[in-house]
């Protein structure tokens, strides 16, 4: 298998380039160093001579541009068939993915079409100097444990998790510009799409701080006093927001995209609030490596204490008003308590 | 139409919310000691179940569940039964013990092909155990039918499935011909609660159970999961700092002043 590629799947939405494309260029980098391999890219779309330019400095050999009329919005059906012709064609050894909603239904569909297997939500990519073979370790129960996959269909497929590979680099050599047209036959597309309905999405992923809230605070009412908080903290914080655990989403209280953890969002912001959440450990695996945790529970014994730096045990209702009532008090009279901490860090 | 024929594939699973740390690592031997976990019914596959009753209900059908491993506990899945499924299906084999996700897919093809005619095969975005995520699209795959992945609602409709799909920022209506698959996100809303009439009754209804012999399986394509190494996660555990004070507003404010000597 000497002289087969590493493709790397660019993350693109209705034309756009989602910058974690580079974590995936960085991550085929040094495994394609290692094998001696050359890496490409293939982007998909109607219209990709702007993205491939911006991404054909990031040190890929090739970047192969997949383009039909009916590749310009997201239809998996397609989307995989104009894959399929293209590993068929240049027959990669490994093809890297995105841990995004895109290629989960790309992926694993793919790879079996193609006669292999995905693993998905990696977190570490090594090449076994044994065999090649690519060694992909995977979070498995939620996170109470690492798994290493070996397998020796090829080609190997997997999904990496956002933020944990290193972004490439600009350079100054561009890489190679294919054009790789494809022919999709309107029958392959068995899914019809009526339309997409934006949401007022957030991003938890810019906040600097984070108010969570969870069961625990027993209904849309109670997220009332979050907000409220949130507010307030906004006096001394640029980008504050609301997230959530996932049976507020279940309950409707507040929309998905708040919801913080394994089938969410992965945040690190300075400081994370967690309010009337247990901390199971696919809630802890997308917070625990924010900055600062506060947890406000009632039960001492919840999980999410053992990785907070403050916590509060007591009633979040009585609780949180007088935190976000003294913030509001001491960033009035201001300067004095600025450099009081400031002579104290 | 006369109602529809659904198929819920659901796994039973070690309890994946137990506090951290009780499912144990035997790195020796590459497994997951789950012994003093209970078993339950992956969570997304009780939404996949929800998902389906609420099709019966509101456009009428029969709903099928189907599960597929080794030491399956029928008490457990008859829950199934007592919210309102209208059959269980138990596949059993040692054979299926820690098989990848090809191939559970693999065999539960087999199982449908034994079942025979379908319309609607529902199952749940991600199991909780090994935390795969793509059993439901790869088997649509296998069983050559149209796909659709994570969906936040599923209703039918003169012989198509509407469904609306999460997609980033926001959700993507589409439809397919029926048969098709689709896998079941959360956002459906969890299992209803079983009546007690109900449980009483579902204990008298029949599972039915098969073995792996049953089934037209390639058992050249059911292998095992390739773990080279299974190793501890990283620490996540802080020292806490409790706040004190007589009353919950009194720690508020302490909190407060702390953080603000932190963050200024
Ligand atoms: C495959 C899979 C993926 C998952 N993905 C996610 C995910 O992405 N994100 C996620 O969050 N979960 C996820 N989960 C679910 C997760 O296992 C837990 O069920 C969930 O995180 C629990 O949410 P919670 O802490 O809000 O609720 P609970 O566990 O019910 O905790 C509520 C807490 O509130 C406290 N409380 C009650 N009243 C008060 C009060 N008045 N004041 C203060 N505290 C109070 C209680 O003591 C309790 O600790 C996933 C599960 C699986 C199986
Ligand atoms: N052994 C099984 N029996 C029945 N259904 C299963 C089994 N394994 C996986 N599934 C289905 O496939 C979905 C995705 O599982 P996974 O790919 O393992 O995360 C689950 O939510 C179930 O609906």
């Amino acid at each position: 298998m000497a002289n087969r590629c590493i493709l790397v799947c660019g993350e693109t939405r209705d034309g756009i380039l989602d910058e974690r494309t580079l974590e995936m260029i960085g991550a085929g980098r040094e495994l394609a160093g290692k094998l001696g391999v050359e890496i490409a890219v293939a982007l998909l779309g109607d219209d990709l001579d702007g993205i491939a330019e911006e991404i054909s400095f990031f040190g890929a050999d090739k970047i192969y541009k997949v383009v039909s009329p009916s590749l310009g919005t997201f239809a998996p059906d397609l989307w995989i068939r104009a894959l399929e012709e293209l590993c068929k064609q240049i027959d990669p050894q490994i093809v890297l993915m995105l841990h995004s909603t895109t290629w989960m239904d790309v992926g694993p569909r793919l790879a079996f079409r193609l006669g292999s297997e995905t693993t998905t939500d990696c977190v570490g990519l090594e090449i076994d100097e044994k065999d090649g073979l690519l060694l992909k370790t995977k979070p498995v129960f939620g996170g109470n444990a690492l798994a290493v996959f070996k397998c020796e269909k090829l080609p190997q497929f997997v999904t990496v998790r956002r933020n944990v590979m290193k972004p490439a680099a600009r350079l100054a050599a561009q890489g190679e510009i294919v054009d790789f047209p494809v022919n999709l036959d309107p029958s392959m597309l068995r899914v019809e799409s009526i339309k997409t309905v934006k949401e007022q999405a957030v991003s938890l992923e810019k906040a600097n701080v984070i108010v969570a809230g969870g069961r625990g605070i027993g209904g849309p009412e109670g997220f009332k006093e979050l907000e409220d908080l949130a507010e307030s903290l906004k006096q001394s914080f640029d980008e504050v927001m609301v997230g959530c655990s996932r049976p507020v989403v279940d309950s409707g209280w507040v929309p998905a995209d708040r919801q913080i953890g394994l089938s969410g969002a992965m945040v690190q912001p300075d400081l994370y609030i967690a309010v009337g959440i247990s901390g199971a450990i696919q809630h802890l695996v997308g917070m625990a490596r924010s900055r600062t945790i506060v947890a406000v529970n009632t039960d001492i014994n919840s999980s999410i204490f053992a990785v907070a730096d403050y916590g509060v045990v007591d009633d979040y209702k009585r609780v949180i008003p007088s935190l976000k009532d003294r913030w509001e008090e001491l960033c009035r009279d201001g300067d004095k308590d600025t450099c009081l901490c400031k002579a104290n860090t | 139409m006369t109602g529809i024929k659904i198929l819920v594939c659901a796994k039973q699973i070690p309890d994946p919310e137990a506090p951290m740390g009780s499912a144990k690592i035997d790195f020796e031997n590459k497994r997951m000691d789950v012994s003093a976990l209970r078993q339950v019914i992956n969570p997304y596959d009780e939404n996949a179940i929800e998902a389906a009753l609420k099709i019966k209900e509101e456009s009428g059908g029969e709903v099928t569940v189907l599960s597929l491993g080794h030491n399956l506990d029928s008490s457990l899945l008859r829950k199934a039964l007592a919210v309102g499924a209208d059959r269980l299906i138990l596949v059993e084999d040692p054979r299926f013990e820690d098989i990848d996700t090809n191939s559970i897919a693999q065999a539960l093809s087999a199982a449908i092909a034994r079942i025979g005619e379908f319309d609607l095969v529902l199952t749940g975005r991600q199991a909780g155990d090994w935390d795969s995520g793509h059993t439901g699209t790869v088997l649509g795959e296998m069983l050559g039918i149209p796909t659709i992945n994570l969906a936040r609602s599923v209703k039918t409709e003169n012989g198509h499935v509407n469904v609306l799909k999460i997609v980033p920022g926001g959700y993507e209506e589409v439809r397919a011909a029926l048969p098709a698959l689709v896998t079941v996100s959360n956002e459906v809303g969890g299992l209803r609660y079983p009546s007690m009439k109900m449980i009483l009754l579902s204990r008298r209804r029949p599972v039915e159970t098969w073995k792996g012999g049953d089934l037209q399986v390639t058992w050249d394509d059911i292998n095992g999961r390739t773990i080279t190494e299974l190793l501890a996660p990283p620490d996540l555990s802080r020292k806490c700092r409790f706040m004190e004070g007589d009353a919950p507003e009194e720690k508020g404010r302490n909190l407060a002043t702390i953080l603000k000597r932190e963050f200024g």
